[in-house]
């Protein structure tokens, strides 16, 4: 019941969250002179890094690959999406103590802030990926209708990260200390999920014991379309999926307990 | 449309002795904190067109009840119901991005009321000229000096006339020229209909603006009533609160070496500000009143003086006088006689403000010769605005005869 007044209450915000996601994307390259040049500059030139370097002058293979861009490709497919996951999740976690200055002045459903986070993130993801797709039709490697297989994979990581986020966000206002420990767990994090090694190289015992990293199954369903051109195996998305849907069950009721008092804390 | 009633309202805020133990809660094990009561049991009724003023000294939790009626903070107790859209102006801004620029702000403050762009876009240029600030429109809010914020911030809560209006004490950093514009628009809309609910410390404001005024102290209604009641019983209220402060801290700081020197041959034993023969410490301008000191003979003095000096909230010298210049000095009373002089005004020109009355006892025309006593702001009071609408400004009312020629 809760849920759906405040979703009916959020569609009444629908203006402010657009132009918060719009004036977002303006502030971020205001004051620049090239301004929409830098929008495309910064991910181009991640993925030429990533593909060319690696690729071409480090000349590293992927077992059972011949392309000479695979690894590039397997890096790529990886890092991009474990950004999108980092950046949302870092954003979020901060949300409610960066605007404290509006919480405290204007009544507005709070939950309008991450979901501006999430759609800013997406914005700038859809950017980078859009580049991505460019660069292996470029190259000839691009996978397909297998691609759509990608929006499950995507949808099942937004939730994941919101839930976590909303979750750590409400706690954050309370215990500051959350805030900057995310920063820290997400370094060690990335190490623990295969994004630039290949899960083959792990002895068996840390293989199983990383299963349970909700972000292994999504990053290998990445790998599989994008690398493999194949579908993910679905069976193995269970995991993250319950645990998404858990992380927002929990948050949803973290932050209805605690809303009252977010305000008071700031 | 546009009514307010507040039952009942407690607010407390939770405070923790050690931080885990609110970790401790959220697990369900027991009870770790105490409620720190900032507001208790308010209660009044707005009703639709009325300009309420809040009054109340700093921390008497204005604020605080304003965020519960805007619905930013929620009530411990009791329930608030709002009848109609609310544009508030609380503190300065209305939490505007620093980043962003002026007109980005505009846009989200009119998309957090359910506005969308073109209707934004419509009010636009209806907003950058009520605010006046030119260029800075389109620069980041940062660079805004706080008279341009609440500038800014007045326009875009004022572009669409709101049932409800509330106004907490931004207005006084504008400049007086826009003070003036935007207390034009506050009447403007009042007489439209538009409910006001005002915090203010500025007297002038409060009477001209308000038919209703509510005093608020330390979380409770003081008094509710009558602008002009409400604010003569706030002022006496601070006046008895700074004296009390005064003299804490003349204690403080050592006692009677500060604040009283002298050889204590005659000392003064009491300083008194009547009204109508009442003891007050709150007076209107204009009004006729007495100082009144008392005191007692120790040891045999000569020409014994009564001196008094009042001083503004700066502790500059506004006016002083003694017995000797109105030629009454010839006293000479014996060892152990009491001794009252009354200072009689007949009509106290003063401006608003608060001041201080220092006391001396001395031998004939300065306090230099010899100086049996001499008591520092031994009096605090607060002048307060006369019955009819005051025809000067500053510390005194000078006579004066005006012409045309």
């Amino acid at each position: 019941m809760i849920s759906i007044i405040s979703l009916r209450g959020l569609w009444a915000y629908r203006y402010f969250v657009l132009g918060s996601v719009k004036r977002e994307f303006q502030a971020r390259y205001q004051g620049t002179q090239l301004g929409v040049f830098w929008v495309i500059a910064h991910p181009l030139s991640l993925i030429l890094v990533y593909t060319l370097v690696f690729a071409g002058l480090m000349k590293s293979a992927m077992p059972g690959h011949t392309s000479r861009f695979a690894y590039g490709i397997y890096l790529c497919s990886g890092i991009l999406t474990w950004n999108f996951f980092t950046e949302m999740l870092g954003r979020c976690v901060n949300i409610f103590v960066e605007n404290a200055n509006l919480l405290k002045k204007v009544q507005f459903p709070k939950l309008c802030l991450p979901i501006i986070v999430t759609a800013s993130s997406a914005l700038h993801f859809c950017i980078v990926m859009g580049l991505f797709l460019i660069f292996l039709v470029v190259i000839g490697s691009f996978p397909g209708v297998i691609i759509f297989a990608m929006l499950p994979v995507l949808a099942i990581q937004i939730a994941l990260t919101l839930g976590l986020g909303i979750f750590l966000a409400t706690i954050n206002v309370f215990f500051r200390d959350v805030g900057q420990s995310v920063a820290v767990i997400v370094q060690f994090w990335f190490w623990l999920t295969p994004v630039v090694y290949a899960p083959t190289i792990l002895p068996p015992f840390a293989a199983r014991i990383l299963e349970w990293n909700p972000m292994w199954p999504l990053i290998n369903a990445y790998h599989d379309i994008f690398l493999e051109q194949r579908l993910p195996a679905w069976h193995t998305l269970w995991y993250p999926m319950l645990l998404a849907l858990v992380l927002v069950a929990l948050a949803m009721r973290a932050f209805s307990r605690l809303q009252a008092e977010i305000v008071d804390e700031l | 449309m546009g009514h307010i009633r507040v039952r009942n309202v407690g607010k407390a805020y939770k405070r923790y002795h050690r931080k885990i133990g609110r970790v401790a809660e959220w697990c369900g094990m027991g009870t770790h904190h105490e409620l720190k009561w900032v507001l208790h049991d308010i209660s009044f009724e707005i009703n639709a067109g009325d300009a309420i003023a809040l009054i109340g000294v700093n921390g008497a939790g204005k604020s605080t009840l304003l965020k519960i009626i805007t619905g930013t903070a929620r009530p411990t107790r009791g329930a608030v119901e709002v009848g109609g859209r609310i544009a508030a102006l609380l503190e300065l801004g209305m939490g505007f991005h620093p980043d962003f620029t002026g007109r980005q702000n505009v846009y989200m403050a009119a998309q957090l009321h359910g506005l969308n762009s073109s209707e934004i876009g419509a009010c636009m240029q209806d907003i950058e000229n009520f605010a006046e600030i030119g260029d800075y429109i389109d620069q980041p809010v940062r660079t805004y000096s706080s008279g341009m914020q609440v500038r800014l911030a007045f326009s875009v809560a004022t572009a669409v006339r709101p049932e409800i209006l509330i106004v907490d004490e931004a207005l006084s950093v504008g400049d007086a020229y826009f003070q003036h514009k935007s207390f034009d628009r506050i009447r403007a809309f009042r007489e439209q209909g538009t409910t006001l609910l005002f915090v203010s410390h500025d007297p002038g404001a409060v009477k001209t603006l308000c038919n209703r005024a509510i005093l608020i102290d330390q979380g409770r209604i003081a008094q509710e009533g009558a602008p002009d009641e409400v604010l003569d019983y706030y002022n006496a209220m601070i006046a008895r609160k700074q004296t009390s402060e005064l003299i804490e801290q003349s204690e403080q700081l050592g006692g009677s070496k500060i604040t009283r020197s002298g050889s204590h041959r005659a000392v003064i034993e009491e300083v008194d500000l009547l009204f109508n023969g009442v003891t007050t410490r709150a007076v209107s301008s204009h009004s006729a009143v007495v100082v009144r000191v008392r005191g007692i003979v120790h040891e045999a003095v000569e020409e014994l003086t009564v001196g008094i000096l009042l001083r503004d909230r700066l502790g500059n010298d506004v006016f002083g006088t003694n017995t000797f210049h109105h030629y009454s000095s010839s006293q000479h009373p014996a060892v152990g006689d009491a001794f009252q002089v009354d200072f009689a005004f007949p009509d106290l020109a003063l401006g608003l403000g608060s001041y201080s009355i220092t006391v001396a006892l001395h031998k004939r025309d300065a306090h230099v010769a010899d100086s049996y006593d001499w008591w520092d702001r031994a009096l605090v009071f607060a002048v307060t605005p006369a019955e009819r609408a005051s025809s000067f400004v500053g510390v005194c009312n000078l006579p004066v005869s005006v012409a045309w020629k």
